[in-house]
């Protein structure tokens, strides 16, 4: 049996996390069963349905696809630290529900990481460039269209 | 009212949890001392089992146990038969169910043979490879028509053929009918549906607690009632010391209703075994052989047609993949037979299945649940019949619709609720005609010309259909005004991301003049109400719905009682509006709701006989039939005739499915209906070889459509109201998929202009590099 450990150290949502880990484990189930941040789901564990897409350093990244000591050193930002502590939500969480954007929910925690990275770096998108950047992101509820139509509008609201 | 709420866009309750990460879905289930299960799984179809040995797994540190179809003595039986047939005379069906783990034979790639805990999924899946398998291989029976020839190997070896079931049902009388016929217009058809693929698959979380003698069970199930009382029974438990809850559910779509999966009969008995609590998350790999299919069937199909246009009569025999073993009767295939009926006067109709055993998953609804195959046999026989008579393909439709002085429709069959299939109510022919308004049907044939002058290829689709909705038996509900002034409503359904939290919500603040958001609704707890059925056939809005509204009337009758007792006035005098009781006419002389049900409750003081404590009623409801809804969907596609590249320039909806609870969730539904519904015409197919191996089990190669697939769709609605249920209601959940194939081989055909040159799209799905093959196979020929 492998056993081999080693230390890690991370911040996720901005905390400190110290964790000894076997080098196999996915940084996926690190997050959802070592630190019991269960908000970032897993869909596929093979990297297409994008459901566990976090955030590195601000880039996202499919948490099925690295291993927990691949994220040693690095900030990870999840699902679990998008609202404000106070509860209020981000202009896409809040795009959202305004545009029921979600029905089933499993696979907004990926959408929403995605799309929030997408959003930093793209003020003023098109709904072409909107429908290419959440390609990577399966929904098999809703049919995309509200989901689009929500990061027209959060794009538009955060433009002010 | 000033809190109505009813038929608004009202946003959903659900959401905050699930926008923020803290819905529990049964993978996020974390108990003290779980240990984790995986299973060894057939990597052949079909073959005898000769010896498994798994000496080598139990050496391994960290695995607890592995246990073989031996270890489970009296406990390993086969599952119950979920759905009988329905009494149709003549049926022939041999019930043949599955098995927690295989015995002597596998009969599908996936079915289960060794379970194996250990403290963690990692170390069981390592446990999984120090199993030694033996298995003698047999020839698998996968091709449907040859399964059923004499020579074929057979699934069940105690049968004497490869039938599950053989049905006949009739109305009036065809041969009559054919002998009056301007012509017979005779094909084969091929239609194929997939997998439902939910974004999260199926889990199972067992936990045995002794002491409490109660055993919790945490499943992924569309139907939590019916597996409460069925592993009670198993496992020799009352129902009461069995909870089920369905927690969040991450999307099911028919496959997560079952009776049951192998893993939720074995979690609950393992940790009873070892008195821990158990965990099984299906991966992704698994989730494509171990949860159920719908696929495929072929037709061979004919239509009797008078010179107008006008359908005399059709005839039809099919052949239904049933998979391995048929736990689930004959809904699909049912479902199939009905539904080819779609809106349309068909006074004929003779149409035989046979169900047939294959060495495949076991095949129950997904969305749809076999309407798209029956919708597709008559929309492509009426475009052939149009073909064929120079009609337009609008014009035999509209010919054909059932008038609406003719509700309620009687069409004679036995549909899957045992009762004859009967229309409840409707008006087709205006869907009709919005859908080709939207879809601007009379400008397009010039559009066409000048798009095909340009070099451009561009073709219109239009298809019709019914979706036979809501069916029963029952469903029931608990609404309760707490102390606080809020609402709780308990209801037996499961949930997976319809909108219930909030459209039930929406249906008791009409009755009780509360805000949707000061409402709580708990589905899929068996310990919050003990009654129930389950979230299939766009039943959930109709059935649980309408047992919310009786049990919120009652409870409005309740509050209006005792605030006329306490203010000494009649009932007619009061108005329950904004969260309280107000006296007509007398500003300032209220009681709120929540000080209401805080009296309804007193510490002291006598109470008269009779009477119930608290604000609360339960309510069952449960309807004679089925609701029938019914739409057209009209499409554009312009495609590449050299790669057949296809592009939706437009997509219209036109939908009827009776009152209309929240616009919002009802487009919702529609929009992820039609995406399932173009995964299933255009991208999804379960590749098999001869010998039942899945050839494209990953989400890499069996595609979903993404969002550059799926087009922006219009939609728009009548309400014709069903007289079924006093709200009026149709269900809606499966209305968006069911018409997509026929739409697209329309499309298809008339963009690249393929009946001129001879070649008819008789299959589906229809992928670019089946259009090449189809193409040119019609061009040699």
């Amino acid at each position: 049996m492998d056993n081999d450990l080693h230390d890690i150290a991370l911040t996720v949502n901005g905390a400190a996390y110290n964790g000894r880990v076997e080098s196999r484990l996915l940084l996926s189930d690190f997050l959802r069963h070592d630190l019991k941040l269960a908000g970032t789901h897993v869909g596929c564990e093979h990297g297409v349905c994008g459901a566990c897409t976090v955030l590195l350093d601000g880039e996202p990244v499919r948490s099925c696809l690295m291993l927990a000591v691949q994220a040693n050193g690095h900030a990870i930002s999840t699902i679990e630290g998008l609202a404000s502590p106070a509860g209020d939500y981000t202009p896409l969480q809040q795009a959202m529900h305004d545009h029921h954007g979600l029905q089933c929910g499993y696979c907004t925690p990926g959408i929403l990481m995605t799309m929030t990275a997408f959003l930093d770096e793209h003020a003023s998108p098109s709904e072409d460039e909107v429908r290419e950047a959440l390609s990577g992101n399966l929904c098999r509820c809703t049919g995309y269209q509200n989901i689009v139509d929500a990061v027209m509008t959060a794009a538009s609201r955060m433009r002010g | 009212m000033s809190t109505r709420s009813f038929g608004q866009p009202v946003k959903r309750n659900e959401d905050r949890k699930l926008l923020t990460g803290q819905a529990l879905f049964v993978d996020d289930v974390e108990l003290p001392g779980m240990l984790h299960v995986a299973f060894l799984r057939s990597q052949v179809a079909h073959a005898r089992i000769v010896g498994i040995d798994v000496s080598k797994a139990l050496q391994r540190p960290g695995v607890i146990a592995a246990w073989t179809a031996a270890d489970l003595g009296a406990y390993w039986r086969h599952g119950p038969l979920l759905v009988p047939p329905p009494p149709i005379p003549g049926t022939i069906f041999h019930e043949r169910t599955q098995v927690p783990l295989a015995k002597d034979k596998v009969r599908h790639v996936g079915e289960p043979l060794v379970m194996v805990v250990a403290e963690s999924r990692y170390i069981a899946e390592d446990a999984l490879d120090d199993i030694d398998v033996e298995l003698e291989a047999l020839d698998a029976v996968v091709d449907l028509e040859r399964a059923l020839e004499a020579s074929s190997a057979r699934v069940h070896d105690d049968l004497d053929s490869n039938v599950s079931a053989h049905v006949h049902q009739s109305k009036g009388n065809y041969v009559a009918a054919a002998a009056k016929a301007h012509c017979i217009l005779k094909r084969r058809f091929l239609y194929e549906h997939g997998i439902s693929s939910p974004i999260e698959t199926r889990g199972v979380v067992a936990n045995w607690d002794a002491r409490a003698s109660q055993m919790t069970i945490w499943d992924t199930t569309q139907a939590p009632v019916f597996v409460r009382n069925g592993l009670a029974a198993m496992l020799g438990l009352n129902e009461r010391n069995v909870r089920v809850v369905a927690p969040f559910v991450g999307g099911g779509f028919g496959p997560k209703i079952m009776m049951f999966y192998p893993e939720e009969v074995l979690l609950p008995w393992a940790s009873m075994r070892l008195n821990r609590p158990l965990k099984w998350i299906e991966d992704r790999l698994e989730h494509f052989f171990a949860t159920t299919h719908e696929r495929g069937q072929i037709h061979d199909a004919e239509i009797a047609i008078a010179a107008d246009g006008r359908i005399l009569g059709v005839k039809d025999m099919f052949l239904h993949d049933g998979g391995a073993y048929d736990p689930y009767g004959l809904t699909v295939p049912i479902n199939s037979q009905c539904t080819l009926l779609g809106p349309y006067v068909i006074a004929n109709y003779d149409s035989t299945f046979t169900q047939v055993f294959t060495n495949l998953p076991i095949v129950t609804p997904y969305r749809g649940a076999g309407r798209q195959h029956g919708v597709f046999v008559i929309e492509r026989l009426l475009d052939l019949a149009a073909h064929e008579l120079g009609i337009d393909r609008a014009e035999i439709r509209r010919i054909n619709l059932i008038p609406p002085e003719a509700f309620p429709y009687n069409n004679e069959i036995i549909y899957q609720d045992f009762a004859p299939l009967s229309y409840d109510s409707g008006n087709y022919e205006p869907v009709l005609d919005m859908a080709l308004e939207a879809i601007g049907y009379a400008g397009f044939k010039a559009a066409q010309a000048e798009a095909r002058a340009q070099g451009r290829y561009i073709g219109l689709g239009l298809a019709c259909y019914v979706e036979g909705t809501g069916i029963g038996p029952y469903e029931g509900a608990k609404v309760q005004v707490q102390s606080n002034g809020k609402v709780s409503i308990a209801t037996g359904i499961g949930t997976q991301g319809q909108g219930h939290f909030t459209v039930f919500a929406q249906i008791a603040a009409e009755q009780l003049g509360v805000a949707v958001t000061d409402i709580d609704v708990v589905t899929g707890d068996t310990d919050q109400f003990y009654w129930g059925a389950g979230t299939f056939a766009s039943r959930g809005a109709v059935v649980a719905g309408n047992a919310v509204n009786e049990a919120a009337k009652v409870v409005r009758q309740k509050a209006l009682k005792l605030a006329g007792e306490l203010f000494e006035c009649s009932e007619d005098d009061l108005v329950l509006e904004n969260g309280k009781v107000s006296i007509t006419g007398v500003p300032g002389q209220f009681i709120t709701l929540g000080d209401l049900a805080g009296r309804a409750n007193p510490m002291r003081g006598a109470v008269k006989p009779g009477t119930e404590p608290g604000l609360e009623a339960t309510q069952y409801f449960g309807p004679p039939s089925g609701a029938t809804a019914n739409g057209v969907h009209a499409m554009i596609v312009e495609m590449d005739p050299r790669t057949f590249d296809l592009k939706i320039l437009k997509y219209v909806v036109v939908h009827d499915c009776g009152t209309v609870i929240n616009p919002m969730i009802l487009a919702g539904q529609i929009h992820g209906g039609v995406a399932q519904g173009i995964g299933n015409a255009f991208f999804e197919k379960l590749a098999w070889d001869d010998q039942g191996q899945l050839l494209n089990a990953s989400l890499a190669d069996y595609l979903l459509p993404t969002s550059l697939d799926v087009p922006r769709m219009e939609l728009s609605h009548t309400v014709t109201p069903s007289p079924l249920n006093p709200m009026g209601i149709k269900g809606a959940g499966e209305a968006g998929a069911i018409p997509v194939g026929p739409l697209f081989a329309q499309a298809i055909e008339d963009a690249l202009d393929l009946p001129s040159r001879g070649i008819e799209l008789l299959e589906i799905p229809l992928s670019p590099s089946r259009l090449y093959e189809l193409t040119r196979k019609g061009e040699r020929s």
